[in-house]
């Protein structure tokens, strides 16, 4: 009877309780795709971050050294100031790899435009390099995925090319260059004719800047397969104090926390990962990226728990005031069902069971939803696709349950305090 | 044991200043059919939401069936009415999502277990077996009442109570449920009614009549 009671009041009151299933539905759809958006958020917004540039800077030590000593630029021409091309790749065999986004090498050297008297910077780097690693793996990467916030009008250059050339801004201007333009490029005794293929507006140095490809640069300097440096982009997790102490000092770690340091992705392990296969190399983090990505993820993601909070809470409210207004319009005939004899726990299992199944209902309909704004999302927000987490059913489940019986607080006050004389007789 | 099913003494109910029923003291035997009349405002409501345990007097006592009501908790107040008395109501109050039958099948629920051909039995005796798997918007007032009836009847309470059953009702189907209350009380139930109608009251073999809260006459209907 009870089960026959709950249907017919489920299936003779559709639309009664279509909306409250809606309501349901909405504020489960909003927190099941915030929870997995923010569930998977961390990964995305890092990989947003890495888009602005490189985190981990790989240095000769030689160089390191030197430049320590008198800055970059009276630094000797001596053999340990460059790294080998075939060390970038290492970078691919550390412990984490698979958190390598992207890396790219770099030649330095200067050089004059049409045999001009001022000394311009040549960067030799990859622009969009294939690599067929040793491991099997195949990946694209450079300097055109590294600078995605450079501003370039004309083509970015490709690998292949050994013609061709990418000036900064400020250098076009003050030579008078501009696009489909030749120039002339003499490098030490060396000299060879460019055209502009493209002219970058980056708003830094490099805007003085001579770009051209790594194998030219390397041919023009006499440097075959060597670089100066090369840098990485990887996604880390915020330091602690471990990380900060690993950082000072490693040795300074017992085992066990060396242990923890090095199997977790901080830019510091991830860095001694990298001196460990480039042994002719140092790896130092560029502080200031990596410190402020740690904390933009951490507010990005308090933001979203902000708003699964917010919506979960506007759904409680939303379930409160429908199944009020449900049970006020029911007040006539549950004061009839207390007349009959119903006592007050059975009574509001009754309701409670009712707007449960029905919020069961809505949950569902409303986590599919959320999993389709959560790719929205994705698509729009990060361009990428939102992975699913399991854990989000759980959660949810509990949460509208919670949601539900918060909701129907009131109500079931309501429907406790009700006196059947007075609800009856139509006063 | 005495021969009285119920037993009010000095019963009165304030609201505030107002005193919808005052000192009112009067009984009803076993097996007796008693009409309540009176202007509207008299207090017949209130005086059977006391005698229907739904309400509490401010002060007198009520003893229905050997047990001073007037002093039990709401929770066994509940189960008194469940046990003893029927219900039936001017607007009939049928769960409107349930047919006639599961109408029924509620108040057996509530009291014990539901039985549908029992249930159906009543609907039976009150002649709507025809209507039985019917929703309430689809039966006529005087046909819902009738599932009223059946509701009240189901569980054989020892005291009927019907305020104003009559009252939305045309006088082909008010014949119909005089009928049916002059059954239930041939059949040894106690019957109160209240009623503005002094046909109905003339069927029971008393009258008592209220006025502003104060039992303004008991008359007995001399039939035989
Ligand atoms: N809950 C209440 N609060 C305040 N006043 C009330 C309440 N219930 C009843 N009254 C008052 O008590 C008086 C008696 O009301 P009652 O409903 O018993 O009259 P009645 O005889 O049934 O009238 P009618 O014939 O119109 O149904 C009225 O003046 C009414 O306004
Ligand atoms: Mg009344």
């Amino acid at each position: 009877m009870f089960i026959r009671m709950i249907l017919g009041a489920l299936f003779r009151q559709k639309g009664k309780m279509l909306m409250v299933a809606l309501t349901v539905a909405l504020g489960a759809s909003l927190a099941s795709a915030m929870l997995n958006v923010m569930l998977d958020v961390g990964d995305k917004v890092n990989r947003e971050l890495k888009a602005y540039g490189a985190n981990i800077n790989v240095l000769p030590k030689g160089a390191l050294l030197l430049s320590d000593l008198y800055g970059m630029e009276q630094a000797p021409d001596t053999p340990d100031m460059y790294l080998s091309e075939e060390d970038v790749a290492k970078v691919k065999t550390i412990f984490w790899a698979h958190n390598i986004v992207d890396f790219t090498p770099h030649l330095n050297t200067s050089g004059t435009i049409n045999g001009g008297a001022d000394a311009v910077k040549v960067t030799g780097t990859w622009y969009q390099k294939h690599l067929s690693l040793p491991t099997g793996e195949e990946l694209e990467t450079g300097i055109q995925r590294m600078r995605s916030w450079w501003d370039v009008s004309g083509d970015w250059i490709s690998d292949e090319d050994t013609d061709r050339a990418m000036i900064g801004s400020a250098l076009a201007r003050q030579q008078g260059l501009e696009l489909g333009d030749s120039f002339t490029l003499g490098v030490g005794t060396n000299e060879q004719t460019f055209t502009v293929s493209g002219i970058i507006e980056a708003g830094g140095d490099e805007d003085d800047q001579v770009f051209i490809t790594l194998k030219t640069a390397q041919d023009m300097t006499d440097k075959q397969e060597k670089i100066s440096s090369f840098e990485v982009s990887a996604l880390t997790t915020p330091d602690n104090e471990i990380a900060r102490r690993a950082a000072e000092n490693p040795r300074s770690l017992s085992a066990k926390e060396h242990e923890t340091w090095y199997c977790t992705a901080y830019v510091s392990s991830i860095c001694y990962q990298i001196d460990e296969v480039v042994p002719e190399g140092v790896a130092k983090p560029i502080r200031q990226v990596a410190e402020s990505e740690g904390t933009i993820l951490e507010k990005t993601q308090l933001l979203m728990l902000l708003i699964t909070v917010l919506s979960l809470l506007g759904a409680a409210l939303g379930i409160s005031n429908l199944i009020s207004a449900s049970v006020m319009e029911r007040s006539s005939e549950i004061g009839l069902m207390k007349a009959l004899g119903a006592h007050d726990v059975p009574l509001t299992w009754l309701v409670l069971l009712e707007i449960l199944l029905v919020g069961l209902v809505g949950g569902l309909i409303g986590y599919f939803a959320g999993l389709g704004f959560a790719q929205i999302i994705g698509q729009t927000v990060f361009g990428a696709p939102i992975a699913a987490a399991p854990m989000v059913i759980p959660l949810l489940s509990v949460l509208v349950a919670l949601v539900i019986i918060v909701g129907s607080l009131p109500s079931i006050r309501y429907l406790l305090s009700l006196r059947p004389a007075e609800v009856l007789h139509g006063r | 044991m005495s021969q009285m099913l119920l037993e009010l003494e000095n019963v009165t109910k304030s609201y505030g200043s107002l005193d919808a029923l005052k000192d009112v003291s009067f009984s009803v035997e076993k097996g007796e059919w008693v009409a309540i009349m009176g202007p509207s405002g008299s207090g017949k409501t209130t005086m059977m939401n006391i005698v229907g345990c739904m309400d509490k007097p401010s002060s007198g006592t009520v003893v229905l069936d050997g047990r001073d009501i007037s002093r039990e908790s709401p929770r066994s107040l509940t189960n008194i009415r469940r046990d003893t008395i029927g219900l039936i109501f001017q607007q009939f109050h049928l769960i409107n999502y349930l047919t006639a039958l599961e109408n029924v099948m509620v108040a057996q629920y509530y009291h014990s277990l539901p039985d549908e051909a029992e249930a159906f039995e009543a609907l039976k005796r009150v002649g709507l077996e025809e209507r039985a798997r019917h929703l309430p918007n689809q039966l006529s007032g005087g046909e819902q009442q009738r599932v009223c009836i059946a509701r009240a009847l189901i569980n054989r309470p020892r005291l009927i109570l019907a305020d104003e059953p009559t009252g939305n009702l045309d006088e082909a189907n008010e014949g119909k449920v005089l009928e049916l209350l002059r059954e239930l009380h041939q059949e040894g139930r106690t019957v109160i009614v209240v009623t503005h109608d002094p046909e109905v009251a003339e069927q029971a073999r008393r009258t008592i009549v209220l006025e502003h809260g104060r039992v303004h006459e008991i008359r007995d209907n001399e039939k035989d």
